[in-house]
């Protein structure tokens, strides 16, 4: 018997991703220069989450033409985001047939209160967490992958950190937990029940776990894969710099070698400037974007 | 019994900790394959799934193409599932006499799982779970199909090398690896035979 869809297959796709680096791209031409460097996947949007902070404004999902000009223009594949609980613009990236929708905080969102019902697609989704609630919520939901949220755009890593650690944290003490008290544990993450207690038993999330929001340097993304993620994201961080196939390649190999400090230096060495960044901590509560979603 | 043997998995990118765990479970050792020196002292190899382009990079970065060439040339056992299958054959590390034809079956959205009959597996028929999947466009005699979807050939044998262009190691079914793990125990168990002699 044949079945599309099932979340093996779309969950599958992440694990197929895993050790890998996920680069954000505006341009067919930036596509290409992400698969010659070794990207995984590539994220097709509008503005990279600089520029959204930079020039303000509604964020919205990328104009088909991008998306298309950037799937024609690369083999591996291509996600898309989309605004929170915008069902319509996720419904437009499933006819477009992209490989993964990011239902994004990065872009703004366009319900305040309720997610998109992803099991209701074929095409999986990926979404955003700061905390293993949040994370399990999302799955609850039918998200086949979670990345920590960070904070987009900033090329400050310490909220990447925060998130991963959060999660990976509650995940780690849940599974310390009685048979008896999983229930109570579900009630306080806000989470649904069966899934909290396949967590705590397997202590894992049922679905690939990649960190996202910060990312700039080789460093970056090899502390992140030691803190447990399964995978980066890179936005702003790697367009943004000043040689952008150097440090493209060079954060896939970090991510590769990440128990190697030797090549994570190898990899470091002669970048040029990273790109322009911001102290999260200086942003004020509007400014956040991992604030968005709940 | 001798102890047991050990199965390295190419760990550039990829599917690779599904493996390790279905062989785990099957008494297999694994370790993860990033640069050469870890090939040494391998009684088998698995290519995992993971995007194609990503692990030929890697793989030319590594200096993996001619370590991985002398350990199939000296007869060690290797299993390629989905890019895998696509690093087996001619236009990448040239070990298997085919061509896969990379995501064949479609986008994301036509990625699928199936019952399918493989050769010289027993039983109920396999699941595959197919994920822009490649299947094998043209091949010489040399390479034995062992299964099909859709008339496209996606298991293929040549010598101890087996392609496959879906992925059991994210069912729970481990035929594919026991048979895969069988040939490897074979190959040391006959190894071992030589060196007793």
């Amino acid at each position: 018997m044949r079945d599309e869809a099932t979340f093996r297959v779309k969950s599958g796709l992440a694990e197929m991703l895993k050790g890998g680096v996920i680069m954000d791209v505006v341009t067919p031409e930036q596509a290409v220069v992400a698969e010659e460097a070794g990207a995984a996947a590539v994220m097709a949007l509008e503005r990279v989450p600089a520029d959204i902070r930079r020039d303000g404004g509604v964020a919205r999902m990328s104009d088909p033409e991008m998306i298309e000009g950037i799937q024609e223009a690369v083999s591996i594949p291509v996600m898309a985001k989309a605004r929170i609980g915008h069902f319509m613009e996720a419904r437009v990236l499933a006819a477009l047939e992209v490989d993964y929708i990011d239902e994004s905080e990065v872009l703004t969102p366009a319900d305040e209160r309720n997610h998109i019902d992803k099991w209701d697609f074929k095409v999986p989704f990926v979404c955003g967490a700061t905390n293993l609630g949040e994370a399990l919520r999302r799955i609850g939901e039918g998200a086949a992958m979670i990345r920590s949220k960070g904070e987009a755009g900033t090329g400050d890593i310490v909220e990447a950190v925060r998130h991963m650690r959060q999660i990976n944290g509650e995940i780690r003490r849940l599974s310390t937990l009685g048979a008896e008290e999983i229930a109570t544990s579900a009630k306080e993450l806000g989470a649904p029940l069966e899934i909290v207690r396949e967590v705590a038993g397997d202590g894992r999330l049922p679905v690939v776990l990649f960190c996202a929001g910060g990312i700039a340097t080789p460093a970056d993304a090899a502390l992140m894969m030691a803190l447990g993620a399964e995978g980066v994201f890179v936005g702003s961080g790697i367009f943004k710099s000043d040689d952008p196939p150097s440090r493209a390649r060079a954060i896939v190999a970090a991510t590769t070698h990440w128990q190697d400090p030797e090549r994570v230096a190898g990899a470091s060495r002669g970048l040029g400037p990273a790109m322009e960044s911001l102290e999260s901590s200086k942003l004020e509560g509007g400014q956040l974007l991992a604030q968005r979603g709940w | 019994m001798s102890a047991s043997v050990m199965i390295g998995v190419l760990a550039l990118q990829g599917g690779f900790e599904a493996h390790e765990r279905m062989l785990r479970r099957l008494g297999a050792e694994t370790c993860q394959v990033r640069v050469p020196v870890d090939l040494d002292g391998l009684d088998g190899l698995v290519i995992p799934g993971g995007e194609s382009t990503t692990m030929t990079l890697g793989v030319e970065r590594e200096g993996l193409v001619e370590p991985l060439r002398e350990l199939a040339a000296a007869g060690t056992p290797i299993l390629g599932s989905c890019a895998g299958m696509i690093m087996l054959d001619r236009e990448h590390l040239g070990l298997m006499d085919m061509r896969a034809e990379r995501n064949a079956f479609g986008r994301q959205i036509r990625s699928f799982e199936t019952d399918l009959e493989i050769r010289g597996i027993e039983g109920p028929p396999l699941r595959g779970i197919f994920i822009r999947a490649p299947w094998i466009a043209e091949h010489t005699e040399e390479v034995e199909i062992l299964g099909s979807v859709d008339g496209r050939a996606v298991a293929a044998r040549q010598g101890e090398l087996l392609a496959v262009a879906f992925h059991s190691e994210l069912s729970e079914d481990d035929r594919l690896h026991r048979l895969f793990v069988e040939r490897v125990n074979a190959r040391v168990a006959a190894r071992q035979a030589g060196q007793a002699r």
